[in-house]
């Protein structure tokens, strides 16, 4: 009787040796993911709340919106091509400089998302321009921001649908 | 007509489904072996039904029946074979159809092959399994009907998405599909087991294979999915952290920690509560998966139908089976009898740890996935979490994982002696440490983690190896002897030594390529020259091509690299007929010590093009380590105390009969 008690009683420590790690190894994730957070969360502004909410020179974040027709262009220095474009939501309207080759899709009249910062003159410096599959395909915050803004028409069905599969 | 038969026969499939989910549970309980019984012909049937159905489905592709709705929208009429076969799952309807036979495939084998299985254990599982079909069956007919007719009939269909007509798309979600239905096995002999109230180690030697099934295919699910995204995007990239590829590399992370504690269940009859909870959330991983593709509710390069309707089935049932199997395991886990007892310094112990950080990993990666839609949701704040966060956590979170991986694996069973493992490891710890040296000083300024991470990769790969040398007793008896007994390893532990040596090395081939990539773009004139790492390039000419269903430019680009080899590279840029869509075709020039992949953008006017050009180092460490994985899985799951009839299972399964 005595041996199986004791025997409970290991079992019991060791199960809180267990629990220990475990909650050990969870603390230590959710430590990681807080610290990871700040640096990597991007908020996504379009050029309307740029103004709004003030957004300061220098500070990441991802802009979207449509690209203004007629706005596209390209300025070749030493080699390397400097992009300038302008990207709408059509309430406002924000300049974009982009070193860099753009993306296969990329056409006036389309949704983009764009990576980076505002400098000093208000102009908007894209470290990145992100390629979509499809030439349906608009990014999802585009699409909410501008039925905000009350520019989105919707597509007919048929061509609105079109996936690859999970 | 095919179309309406396919239809009907999903209907049928879905009767079979029923009948296969309610009377061999109720049989089970009542102890009625008749009941129990009809488990196996309804799932064969089952089977047959939605098999047809598919074959239904595929017919109308292949004849190009555009008075159907998928194949309208999805295919067309001058597509090459190849693809309009794969267009049958390249769609959302199409896809579910594919799931839904596999699910009723794996419930024909469970009901062949399970004859083995005690009558009530193998009933159970065949009714759960059931169960998940019915779900499926149900949101097909009501909310994604693939055999939908259209009233007026197009002469020519919409086109697949050219930058999906690659060989490596053709593959990569059907072995996707293998892996998330194959873990509804597993998922349902948790399932059984909650309800019969019991787990041994016959269960765990029926779990395992089922398991390690899956997780192959999952393995070479994802892997072709970011061969194809290396090869095909043309920027160079092969993963990306998008919530479409979290949502398969979560459920592989639950599956590979439930690989290994299946192993204690099955060897120390240890663990058992834990594998079971790993069961359940390995396969709500998987649906989860399912659900954040096809809703459409987070931004994805995947996703691109937004269907509120289906988005709230899915919910449900979503809903359903993973609360509904949770609050079983709250309810029943604590009637599984504690198994074997280990020490903290065990293999037990190790393969616990790692299955706590595994775990923890599918943990972050489901939070940093939702975090978007949470901080939309809760505080209409809407933001994106990049790659950085992924690769800040995974590249610290990796480290003790992988220490203690190298450590569990010499460790021996119940109690280990930390000394002399130790010992034995001084001799690879200080080549490892080296090796990190020599990166350090090579690459100086370069930051401290792929430091560390050549290091601790090299670790692994070189302490693999050292245990199977340990094994066959290299060097402590004569070369002869030890050949024989490298001969004679069972195939599981072939499995693990392949597994994690093919780990070791994709480890390396991931550091280098993603700390150590060279990247350039310039914009080129026939006879102009690009400088890349020790390549040099020079554009010969850009001529016009034509092929089957597409036009390109091609740009010819001679190559020199520094040790005076010459080449020619081909990089295309595609615009192709049926939907005007360019994709980019990259030359890659492939080398153990790193690839060399060009790009040819647009046309700037004036015979000039914008040229990009990358080197990955050590890219195709990542692929070799990969196939050695799989590999690996294969040699383990042709272990022969899996195969059919083995004796020493069945003598296990009688046991259980005479007991009960």
């Amino acid at each position: 009787m005595a041996k199986v008690g004791l025997k409970a009683g290991t079992r019991k420590r060791r199960r809180l040796y267990l629990m220990l790690t475990s909650l050990a190894i969870f603390g230590l994730a959710v430590m990681l993911v807080l610290t990871a957070l700040e640096d990597s969360i991007r908020l996504f502004y379009d050029p309307t709340e740029i103004i709004e909410k003030g957004v300061k020179p220098g500070q990441n974040f991802r802009l979207g919106g449509l690209v203004e027709k007629g706005s596209f262009k390209s300025i070749e220095t030493a080699g390397s091509l400097i992009n300038h474009f302008s990207v709408t939501d059509g309430n406002a309207t924000v300049s974009v400089l982009f070193n860099g080759l753009l993306p296969d899709l990329f056409r006036e009249g389309q949704g983009i998302v764009a990576e980076g910062a505002m400098n000093d003159a208000g102009v908007f410096i894209a470290s990145e321009v992100l390629a979509k599959h499809d030439e349906n395909y608009m990014p999802k915050e585009v699409v909410d921001s501008l039925k905000k803004r009350g520019e989105w028409q919707r597509k007919p069905a048929a061509t609105d649908v079109k996936d690859e599969g999970l | 007509m095919i179309a309406e038969l396919g239809h009907y026969l999903l209907v049928l499939a879905l009767g079979l489904a029923l009948l296969q989910a309610i009377l061999p549970m109720i049989g089970a309980a009542r102890g009625d072996g008749r009941m129990m019984m009809l488990g196996q012909p309804a799932a064969y049937g089952q089977f047959f039904f939605s098999f047809l159905a598919f074959l239904a489905l595929s017919y109308a592709y292949v004849i190009s029946d555009f008075s159907v709705a998928v194949v309208a929208r999805n295919s067309h009429s001058l597509k090459p074979l190849l693809y309009k076969i794969s267009g049958v799952w390249g769609n959302h309807e199409g896809s579910l159809l594919f799931w839904v036979m596999f699910l009723a495939l794996f419930g024909a084998m469970v009901a062949y092959f399970g004859r083995g299985l005690p009558q009530s254990l193998r009933a159970r599982v065949l009714s759960v399994q059931a169960m998940v079909g019915v779900g499926f069956y149900l949101f097909m007919l009501l909310t994604s009907n693939p055999f939908d007719r259209l009233v007026d009939v197009p002469l020519e269909g919409n086109g697949l998405n050219p930058l999906l007509q690659d060989p490596g798309l053709v593959f990569h979600p059907p072995f996707l599909y293998l892996g998330y239905v194959g873990l509804s096995v597993v998922f349902s002999f948790a399932i059984a087991a909650l309800i019969e109230g019991r787990v041994d180690p016959a269960w765990a030697r029926w779990v395992r294979p089922w398991t390690l099934l899956a997780w192959i295919f999952l393995t070479t699910g994802i892997v072709l999915g970011s061969w194809w995204a290396y090869y095909e995007l043309g920027w160079g990239g092969w993963w990306a952290w998008d919530p479409v590829e979290n949502a398969s590399f979560m459920p592989w992370l639950v599956a590979t920690a439930l690989l290994h504690s299946a192993i204690v269940v099955e060897k120390r009859d240890s663990l058992k509560s834990w594998t079971i909870l790993l069961a359940i959330l390995a396969f709500s991983f998987s649906l989860l998966g399912t659900f954040i593709v096809r809703s459409g509710i987070i931004t994805s390069v995947h996703a691109f139908a937004t269907d509120p309707e289906r988005g709230f089935f899915i919910l449900i049932f979503l809903a359903l089976v993973i609360g509904g199997s949770l609050l079983l395991f709250a309810i029943r886990s604590d009637r599984l009898q504690a198994g074997g007892m280990f020490a903290p310094i065990s293999r037990e112990s190790s393969l616990m740890i790692n299955n706590l950080f595994l775990s923890v990993a599918a943990a972050v990666v489901l939070y940093g996935t939702l975090h978007p839609l949470l901080s939309d949701a809760f505080f209409g704040v809407k933001s994106s979490v990049g790659a950085p966060f992924f690769n800040l956590i995974f590249g610290l979170l990796m480290i003790p994982m992988v220490v203690t991986m190298v450590f569990g694996s010499h460790l021996k069973w119940k109690r280990a002696d930390v000394k002399g493992v130790s010992q034995r490891l001084i001799a690879i710890t200080g080549i490892a440490f080296l090796a990190a040296l020599m990166t350090f000083y090579i690459t100086y300024g370069g930051g401290i983690m792929p430091v560390i991470w050549v290091g601790i990769g090299l670790w692994l790969l070189l302490s693999t190896l050292q245990e199977l040398a340990t094994r066959i007793k290299l060097f402590q008896r004569p070369i002869k002897d030890s050949m024989r007994r490298l001969m004679r390893q069972p195939r599981s532990s072939w499995g693990m030594s392949l597994g994690h040596l093919g780990f070791a090395i994709a480890l390396l081939g991931i550091v280098a390529t993603s700390s150590w990539t060279r990247e350039a773009q310039q914009v080129m004139a026939a006879g102009e020259v690009m400088q890349i790492g020790d390549y040099s390039l020079t554009l010969k000419d850009v001529i016009p091509v034509t092929g089957p269903n597409y036009t390109a430019v091609r740009g010819i680009i001679a190559v020199t690299s520094k040790d005076g080899a010459t080449f020619l590279a081909y990089p295309e840029s595609r615009t192709y007929i049926a939907s005007p869509i360019t994709t980019t075709e990259g030359a890659v020039r492939t080398k153990l010590s790193g690839d060399l992949f060009i790009v040819i953008g647009e046309s700037q006017g004036g015979g000039r093009w914008g040229l990009r050009a990358y080197y990955k180092p050590m890219q195709v460490w990542l692929w070799i380590g990969a196939a050695i994985i799989v590999l690996g899985g294969m040699i383990s799951l042709s272990d022969r105390r899996y195969r059919i009839g083995s004796p020493h299972r069945k003598s296990v399964a009688e046991r259980r009969v005479n007991v009960l």
